[in-house]
């Protein structure tokens, strides 16, 4: 594997963690604030910030990880990305920013207010959105480059159908994703009425989900020709898995079998999925000005970067299984037998 | 102004990192208190030194909350505001950027499990283990950030063939000239930072003694003189490493020393000026007036002797100088750090001597504000940084004009993020108030006290 494929890999690997803890955290915040405000918080919302609390800065850093990363690998994607993107990106740091504090003010702060729980699960889905654009984007057409600068064209995108229905798939998965995730804690948890709501949750969106997907499927055909073909040319079974671990969690959540598995179910859908789109978006980071083989950090940078990652992999790893050990996979805290804070 | 993105560009990463930087300290300094605080605690058996480790902690998770969100912001900033600039970083530098993630990483990770296991092991030792990698996470950071920021005062580590970035060596780069005076520096102010700002927290109860019971004494008292001592410890840290940072300043970039200094002719035997103001003269140059001047020390500053030739202003072109304004932040961020060592020194001789009363009231105020000092004195060392070495962003290689975004929307992007930075300021502060007041010490040494059952706290007679 050249060193431009194995970066670009190592991000987009980043970017489907990201995809996966971030839905499960923006997902759980607007369930949070939905549950108190239709009264039933005091089924949920335990469950909620047990998982939530410890992770939620971790969910931050994948989200860093990769943009720093982006920039250290690929530099001239600073240059266009950046400069194009100044309002939009702005938009969705002023949300995370909102977000990340009024959270730790929420829970920390023993201030258990309802304007903040407000903030919190408004911005889990705003956020989302935002960012989705940015894959719009990607695929060409929103930009215009000049002798001196790089425009986006923000109107466009905003007046576009196409991108309404990444937004649309960002938004249902964030809530799909979450769901599932809550559901398998929730029954490891043992807490029946948590469970059977949130059952009901991951059932009601799994259908706009599905539709989302097969709406941004057939509208690339006219938005971005090009990644179509790519698609067609061998590589729409990619999809079709995708589709298929999709029935698989449905089936199992239906049939109230194992959650552990319909949640793995969910992951490998997205995971597919993600990573299809993400290999027939190539050669292309931002079509058509920058190019993987063209765009790529210096042979020195490239190959400091990878052995840095090996061994960052190699003290995260342990870790990241600490955690999970400790608060996903220890029945005792996951049930609120160790749920006392500092 | 408004249409200048090159000026709005720098004002908007200014108040980001000046935000930012707030958080950053207490984030890199915290973590090493508590876990000093936890070791005392359990290695002598005290609760006060533990329920000290916590207290610190639960308001220590509010700021870095603050802090993380920033650092996000800032960034993406990088990229934002300065796409030219990170063009040239990402060839050269990416190497420490991404370990920063790492390290942050790697903190926020152990962070999440210190926060809730607090009563999860049956040995102590090993939730203060937990506090390791968390201690170690947050200054790596601030270390590897550190070490991009030498980078752009001291560029080295590649060549530049017709305007292309040639024979990159990412270490070297990374290890540049600047490093080793500006990391410890950042590191070591830091820490001091902390020291004081919980320092004065303890003498603000102390102060209002009345309101306390005995326990409650005996706890600050404690928190006072452990957070007091390791201030003087940094203090004295951060001047010495200060004093080399002068040494590097006259060798590598003479022109930020001299703006510092007000000093115009390469002399010998040069004098220190504190102070003062700058009196514009009809041809051009400038006369000082108003200053104290100490005979020799900027020669001593600068060489470790009163021969040592310091290099004047005059010798630099006028568009590669840095403004003169420069000179009042060096000298607010200088004098505060020898209040800190001398407040601090004259509360450990007091406690020492024992003739004199090291919570006399005067000796409290003077801790009390040596903590706002000491921020401020981050923000005026900083702003001397960063401000000192313009025109450059990578100095001699790179003019921040040149860097910045040609976006024509950076103007609402900063009423933007005033408007975010006041917002999470003012509830951050009043949060962080109410958590505390809320719930004081007393308080939770009581519910210590009867959840035990045993006399642990014998002073305690409320």
């Amino acid at each position: 594997m050249d060193v431009q494929t194995l970066g670009i890999t190592v991000l987009w690997t980043f970017l489907y963690g990201y995809l996966v803890v971030a839905s499960i955290d923006f997902g759980a915040g607007f369930y949070a604030f939905y549950s108190k405000y239709t009264k039933r918080d005091h089924l949920t919302n335990k469950l909620i910030f047990r998982y939530l609390s410890p992770v939620w800065e971790v969910t931050n850093v994948f989200f860093v990880f990769f943009f720093v990363g982006l920039v250290g690998f690929f530099p001239d994607t600073a240059y266009y990305y950046g400069t194009a993107l100044l309002v939009p990106a702005s938009i969705v740091l002023v949300l995370i920013a909102i977000r990340g504090s009024f959270y730790a003010f929420a829970n920390y702060g023993s201030n258990d207010s309802m304007f903040y729980t407000f903030l919190y699960g408004a911005t889990g889905l705003l956020i989302p959105a935002a960012m989705s654009t940015t894959l719009t984007i990607s695929q060409g057409g929103f930009m215009r480059k000049t002798e001196e600068t790089v425009t986006f064209l923000g109107t466009k995108l905003f007046t576009n159908f196409y991108s309404w229905t990444v937004v649309l798939l960002a938004v249902v998965s964030v809530l799909y994703i979450s769901a599932m995730f809550l559901l398998y804690y929730a029954d490891k948890a043992k807490d029946d009425p948590a469970r059977d709501l949130v059952r009901k949750w991951a059932l009601f969106w799994s259908g706009p989900t599905i539709l989302a997907c097969a709406l941004v499927f057939f509208g690339l055909k006219n938005q971005a020709a090009w990644h179509y073909e790519n698609i067609l040319n061998g590589n729409w079974w990619w999809f079709a898995a995708s589709f298929v671990f999709f029935v698989i969690a449905v089936t199992l959540v239906y049939l109230k079998k194992n959650y552990g598995l319909a949640f793995l179910a969910v992951m490998a859908q997205y995971a597919v999925a993600w990573f299809g789109y993400g290999y027939t978006h190539l050669p292309y980071i931002l079509y058509p000005y920058i190019d993987i083989n063209k765009a790529v950090v210096n042979e020195t940078m490239a190959t400091a970067l990878v052995v840095v990652f090996i061994f960052g992999l190699l003290l995260l790893i342990p870790a990241l299984y600490l955690i999970l050990r400790l608060f996903l996979f220890d029945n005792d805290y996951v049930s609120g037998k160790h749920s006392k804070k500092a | 102004m408004f249409n200048d993105p090159v000026m709005l560009s720098r004002i908007l990463t200014g108040l980001t990192l000046g935000f930012h930087i707030i958080f950053a300290t207490v984030g890199v300094g915290v973590p090493l208190m508590v876990l000093v605080a936890e070791y005392i605690g359990i290695k002598r058996n005290d609760q006060h030194y533990i329920l000290m480790a916590r207290r610190w902690t639960r308001g220590y998770i509010v700021t870095v909350a603050v802090g993380v969100v920033t650092g996000t912001a800032i960034g993406l900033q990088l990229s934002l505001l300065w796409p030219s600039l990170m063009q040239v970083a990402g060839q050269t530098i990416a190497l420490p950027l991404f370990m920063e993630t790492f390290a942050f990483f790697f903190e926020a990770i152990f962070l999440g499990i210190y926060l809730y296991t607090w009563d999860r092991f049956k040995n102590p030792w090993l939730h203060w283990l937990i506090g390791i990698p968390v201690a170690i996470g947050a200054t790596a950071s601030a270390f590897f950030i550190t070490t991009v920021n030498s980078f752009m005062n001291s560029p080295e580590g590649f060549k530049i063939v017709n305007g292309a970035l040639t024979e990159i060596e990412p270490l070297k780069a990374m290890f540049n000239t600047a490093t080793p005076t500006k990391v410890s520096h950042v590191i070591v102010s830091a820490y001091l930072t902390v020291a004081f700002i919980l320092a004065a927290i303890a003498a603000f109860h102390l102060l209002r003694k009345k309101a306390l019971s005995a326990a409650e004494v005996t706890y600050h008292k404690k928190g006072l003189r452990l957070t007091v001592i390791a201030g003087l410890i940094f203090a004295f840290s951060t001047a010495l490493i200060g004093d080399f940072s002068g040494k590097y300043l006259a060798k590598y970039q003479p022109e930020k020393l001299a703006a510092a200094e007000w000093h115009f002719e390469t002399t010998d035997e040069a004098e220190l000026i504190f102070g003062g103001y700058l009196d514009e003269q009809a041809d051009g140059s400038y006369e000082i007036k108003g200053a104290l001047k100490v005979p020799y020390a900027l020669s001593i500053l600068a060489g470790g002797a009163p021969s040592t030739e310091v290099i004047g202003l005059n010798e630099f072109a006028k568009e590669d100088q840095a403004p003169l304004f420069v000179h009042y932040f060096f000298d607010l961020m200088v004098s505060i750090g020898m209040y800190l060592a001398a407040i601090s020194a004259l509360f450990v001789i007091a406690f020492r001597l024992k003739r004199l009363n090291p919570y006399n009231k005067w000796i409290l105020r003077g801790i009390f504000i040596g903590g706002p000092l000491a921020v401020l004195s981050i923000e005026a060392g900083w702003m001397y940084a960063e401000i000192g070495r313009q025109p450059w962003t990578l100095y001699g290689i790179m003019r921040t004009a040149d860097a910045a975004t040609t976006s024509t929307h950076v103007g609402p992007m900063l009423i933007l993020f005033s408007l975010l930075y006041l917002l999470l300021g003012t509830v951050s502060s009043v949060v962080l108030i109410r958590m505390f007041k809320n719930n004081p010490a007393g308080k939770e040494l009581a519910e210590a006290h009867h959840t035990r059952g045993e006399a642990m706290f014998a002073d305690d007679k409320k």
